[in-house]
């Protein structure tokens, strides 16, 4: 069994996040970048697998700058195999159906039967580049698990529904993605930190993965506009609490009519 | 005038999506908004009365045998064929689970462009552009497509509703292939029939935080809640701790909510949960520490024992409305 597992770096959440309000793009200044957490449950998840089954080998594949390479070790310290970076100028910027078309071809190249990934990012909150990779690999979906499990030949489990849950199977090859109700991921041991310096990291640009500049400039693309910052709310009444604040606060809801 | 698609979710139970009315809302404002449905029987007429009643011109119903096994694939197919047959100036679905699988795979059949979460769209120069709320509502962002633009739109976002409309019906069948699809086995209902309003899209919301220190002391926030007819909300820290389940968790990871109303209780305030519901419109906070960050965003804060003050707060609401 190969898994594939995406991880994304982005700015972490609990730093100031910031837009270059010129372009609309991440300020990437801004921020400590980081694995996203919910990539490492998707980690997570392959790590489990291969705890079970010491055959199965754990790919993680991200696409971004340079420094992305840091996610990619973090990610091999935990206990992956090896890393695919795909990184190459032109993808500075990309929307989600120039990401899916560069992962994709990274994916095929690499093989897998198995890709797990994030549903969501914490800095784009699309959650549609996965669904982009099944529509462009024509390998199912199955998207917003709440769990799973994994034979040598399908995967099920629990997916999000907008009313319930929804109970889905895909045979592999296939896609599929965790949601929070997966579990924390691991910490990196001593062990996991010093062989992770010596484990295979292959870095392709968009030229190695057969794409030209005008396949790229071909694709419809979304444009940023406009990015405005909204004023910081203000802090309005604040009361100490001497035995009547509830009623002070029901007048308060009464006269701004939520009550 | 220009068609504008818009994908109307069924539920199994037949119902029409809420989503449905903002996002005919929101194509009238574009075009002529025609409802898109993948079905496996005919739609009923009431069915189709609904989403006249809601706006839609026209309802094309795609009917497909795998509409109820297979997942997603079936609204794509509808979706890809009503494309060609209407050439449409947009297609609009909701940011739900199902909406946006469903956008991104027909992006990529059309070669277009996604604009996600779009909390409003209009028309400016012959453009359709999306605003979008980014970074927990830290800045608006206006974006666009070169082609045909597919967007998905924040549920709950959108109060109006357009006229209502007599829909005429177009008949077509698509075909899934089923080995690239994931594949639909049963149901789990939602635990509780829930009078409580949905958390996502809700009016009046009432979080707690770890402060009620166990789950038996959390049930006074769904008592406040229910008090005052809101969703339950909960931070990070009370759901890794176990007081309330992972779908009511707010904040940057969780669910995003933009309510009238938000009362956080026990709620400290740091930076992922106000990413998460800092953009409510009055945002209320009780709260024992006079320093936590919480207070720098509410419009009206208590610091005091939310043990002593949420009680009280319950008896003068129902004694106000009995």
């Amino acid at each position: 069994m190969r898994i594939v597992v995406l991880v994304k770096q982005v700015p972490d959440t609990a730093d100031v996040r910031r837009l270059d309000v010129n372009n609309g793009l991440l300020d990437r200044d801004a921020g400590e970048p980081i694995v996203d957490e919910i990539n490492e449950r998707a980690l997570e998840v392959a790590l489990r697998y291969k705890d079970e089954h010491k055959a199965a080998e754990v790919v993680v594949l991200s696409m971004g700058p340079e420094n992305a390479i840091k996610s990619i070790r973090k990610a091999l310290s935990m206990g992956a195999d090896s890393g695919v970076h795909v990184v190459d100028e032109s993808l500075a910027g990309a929307d989600a159906l120039l990401t899916s078309l560069a992962i994709s071809r990274a994916l095929e190249q690499t093989r897998f039967d198995l890709v797990i990934a994030g549903n969501e990012s914490t800095d784009g909150n699309g959650g549609i580049v996965p669904a982009m990779l099944s529509e462009r690999l024509g390998v199912p979906l199955l998207g917003f698990l709440a769990n799973v499990e994994i034979t040598e030949a399908q995967v099920s489990g629990e997916r999000q529904g907008d009313d319930g849950t929804v109970n889905v199977h895909a045979g592999l090859p296939a896609i599929m993605t965790v949601t929070e109700r997966f579990d924390y991921a691991r910490f990196p041991n001593f062990k996991g930190i010093m062989t992770a310096k010596r484990k295979p990291v292959e870095t392709v640009t968009l030229a190695e993965l057969g794409l030209d500049a005008a396949e790229v400039s071909s694709l419809d693309r979304t444009e940023v506009i406009s990015t405005a910052e909204r004023p910081a709310r203000a802090a309005g009444t604040k009361i100490e609490d001497d035995g009547n604040a509830a009623a002070t606060l029901v007048e308060f809801l009464a006269t701004n009519r939520l009550v | 005038m220009a068609h504008i698609l818009v994908l109307a979710e069924i539920s199994r139970h037949g119902h029409v999506a809420d989503s449905a009315r903002g996002l005919l809302a929101l194509a009238s404002r574009l075009g002529d908004p025609i409802a898109v449905v993948a079905t496996r029987e005919p739609l009923a007429d009431d069915l189709i009365a609904r989403l006249g009643s809601l706006g839609a011109t026209q309802v094309y119903q795609a009917q497909s045998e795998q509409a109820d096994t297979a997942l997603v694939a079936p609204q794509v197919e509808a979706l890809a064929a009503a494309v060609a047959t209407l050439n449409p100036a947009a297609v609009l679905l909701s940011h739900s689970f199902d909406g946006r699988e469903a956008a991104a795979r027909l992006a990529v059949r059309t070669g277009s462009g996604v604009l996600v979460d779009a909390i409003d769209v209009r028309t400016e120069d012959g453009r359709i552009i999306a605003s979008g709320s980014v970074y927990g509502g830290n800045y608006l962002v206006d974006s666009t497509t070169t082609g045909m633009p597919i967007i998905t739109v924040r549920p709950g976002a959108i109060d109006e509703s357009a006229p209502a409309a007599s829909a005429q019906v177009i008949s077509e069948t698509v075909t899934v292939d089923a080995a690239k699809a994931g594949m639909i086995d049963s149901y789990n209902d939602a635990p509780e029939v829930s009078v409580r309003p949905e958390l996502l899209g809700a009016k009046k919301v009432v979080s707690g935080g770890r402060g009620f220190g166990s789950k038996e002391n959390f049930a006074m926030v769904e008592e406040l809640a229910d008090a005052l007819g809101a969703a339950v909300g909960a931070s990070r820290a009370a759901v890794d701790a176990g007081y309330s389940p992972q779908t009511t968790q707010v904040g940057q990871t969780g669910v995003s909510v933009s309510p009238d109303l938000y009362i956080a209780l026990g709620i400290s305030g740091a930076i992922q949960h106000r990413a998460g519901m800092q953009t409510a419109k009055t945002i209320v906070a009780i709260n024992k520490d006079a320093d936590a960050p919480i207070f720098d965003v509410a419009d009206f804060g208590i610091v005091g024992d939310v043990f002593t003050i949420v009680p009280q707060l319950i008896e003068t609401i129902k004694s106000r409305s009995a």
